[in-house]
């Protein structure tokens, strides 16, 4: 079953010779409790098809349903982590996560066992009463997570997540991710700029395209589950992380430059 | 001669002078009190115009002991206050009405922008023609001050409110008024403060000019009595007392805005 469909939408900035054409005539399923990563240069539209999805841009044609209903201006149903985490710096991360709780109308207490139990979730029980400015950039993301996931949204939508942060803390969030995804038996598109993180989270990954922006081929990922370090290193995940790579460039990739007798132990 | 041997990592401290490791406070209670060594250097000299800080001292004790000095306080901290509280007051709703709604922005903001180009003390010749020499004239003048340099810098911060904060709260179910209360008010919190503290500023230099017109007690009514007998030390004593009170104001805003908006990265 579709959870997710963008159905020939279209979306142009500014007007005339200036007009940039963000999103052509895209159409795009995501199925039910599907991980699908979205890759594609910058200007290809993929935020802005994103942004659809969470009813915070209008389509200019073409429409966006989620679970079969048309949509018309954000709600709590369909979930979004943003690249700057946006968590209210005058709240503290219980409180963050309980914001949309509060909206809901749910009672103090009821509202404080649901945010605990996301916090845990992402592992920042220890920090639940600090402020963000207290916080790392990975946990700041973490916190993010936890309270989009706590109004228990349909879908989750994430816009390059992990960009700002670290390649070893974002090589353990996916994990961390990818965990609750399973425990949560929900449907995330998730933005990225970095293949490896594409192909490893993803059960479909997305490639987008420029000039005008639209969708140019959609890989099937049949790697196993869970995905761990075997994973990533197996012939398979090679294999389908050049076909993305080919189809975002156009070219086949370069193998990197490791040098030899594994003084290297960390991957990438 | 250095030792070309040895490859020298400077510590981490090695660029920081000993200056860089003096705590601010510390630096402040020099500066007072180079500045007031100079001062009763001058004293000694005997300078025309500049009385020593012994005759101002004895002048604030003898005005202490009479009761002018507290008379003269009370009256004109409460014109302050008065003034002030009643401006900010007024200047927030009104700041954030121009913010969020478009209609009001677009019927106050000409107003505003044309009453802040004419400085409150210009007013003063024509409210005391008007409503005489009483308390709530100057009031009214400095709650004109106090509201016209706050309003501005709360209006900017209600405006400035960052997109994405508006958004994640959108996208958490947050409906126009949710957003408002609990993202616009909060966010716009450290303006607030600027605002007041901008306010607090342009209250006293209101208040001084305004006592110089028409008054009968207060700080600046008292200067402008010893300027006519040339009594230079009463006049430094309540130029002290002014800047210490609000400075003492000043300090105690900064003490609130540290535990309301302590919340804020700084850079």
């Amino acid at each position: 079953m579709d959870k997710i469909v963008f159905d020939r939408v279209t979306k142009v900035y500014g007007e005339g010779a200036k007009a940039f054409r963000a999103l052509e005539e895209t159409t795009l399923r995501i199925a039910d409790k599907s991980f699908v990563t979205v890759v594609g240069p910058s200007g290809c539209g993929k935020t802005t098809m994103m942004m659809m999805a969470a009813g915070l841009i209008k389509p200019d044609s073409g429409q966006v349903r989620v679970g079969g209903a048309l949509v018309n201006g954000p709600s709590p149903e369909r979930g979004v982590v943003f690249q700057q985490f946006a968590l209210f710096p005058w709240l503290t991360v219980q409180e963050n996560v309980e914001f949309g709780l509060r909206i809901a109308g749910l009672d103090k207490k009821a509202r404080a066992e649901q945010a605990l139990r996301f916090i845990e979730l992402v592992g920042l029980a220890d920090f639940r009463n600090n402020l963000p400015k207290t916080l790392s950039g990975g946990m700041k993301q973490r916190c993010a997570i936890a309270r989009a996931w706590a109004v228990n949204p349909e879908i989750l939508l994430m816009d390059e997540p992990f960009g700002a942060l670290d390649a070893m803390t974002r090589v353990a969030l996916n994990d961390q991710l990818l965990d609750a995804w399973r425990q949560r038996q929900s449907t995330v598109m998730f933005i990225t700029h970095d293949v490896d993180e594409a192909v490893y989270l993803a059960t479909h990954i997305v490639v987008m395209a420029a000039k005008p922006g639209r969708v140019s081929q959609v890989i099937q990922v049949d790697l196993p589950w869970p995905r761990n370090e075997e994973v990533r290193f197996s012939a398979d995940f090679v294999a389908i992380r050049k076909a993305v790579w080919q189809a975002v460039h156009g070219h086949p990739a370069t193998e990197p430059d490791v040098p030899r007798g594994g003084a290297l132990a960390f991957h990438r | 001669m250095t030792d070309t041997r040895t490859t020298e990592i400077p510590d981490a401290d090695a660029g920081t002078s000993w200056l860089d490791r003096v705590p601010s406070w510390a630096i402040n209670v020099l500066s007072a009190s180079v500045a007031l060594g100079l001062w009763l250097l001058v004293g000694v000299l005997n300078i025309k115009g500049i009385p020593s800080p012994g005759q101002v001292l004895q002048t604030g004790l003898k005005a202490l002991q009479s009761g002018v000095l507290a008379g003269d306080v009370v009256a004109s901290l409460q014109r302050v206050i008065s003034g002030l509280v009643l401006g900010v007051l007024c200047a927030i709703p009104v700041a954030f009405a121009m913010g969020w709604y478009r209609v009001a922005r677009a019927v106050m903001e000409p107003w505003v922008q044309f009453l802040r180009t004419v400085p409150p003390i210009a007013l003063i010749p024509l409210v005391v023609v008007l409503f005489g020499i009483d308390e709530g004239p100057k009031i009214m003048i400095i709650f004109f001050a106090a509201f016209l340099t706050s309003i501005i810098s709360i209006y900017q911060g209600v405006v400035d409110t960052d997109r994405t904060l508006i958004n994640a709260a959108r996208v958490l179910g947050a409906r126009d008024f949710d957003v408002f209360r609990l993202v616009v008010v909060p966010a716009a919190m450290p303006f607030v403060f600027v605002g007041i503290r901008i306010a607090l500023a342009a209250s006293w230099s209101t208040l001084v000019a305004s006592e110089l017109v028409a008054a009968q007690r207060g700080l600046g009514y008292r200067m402008q009595i010893a300027g006519l007998y040339f009594d230079l030390p009463t006049i430094y004593l309540n130029i002290l007392v002014i800047g210490l009170f609000g400075f003492i104001m000043d300090r105690m805003l900064l003490l609130c805005e540290g535990r309301l908006i302590g919340w804020q990265e700084r850079k």
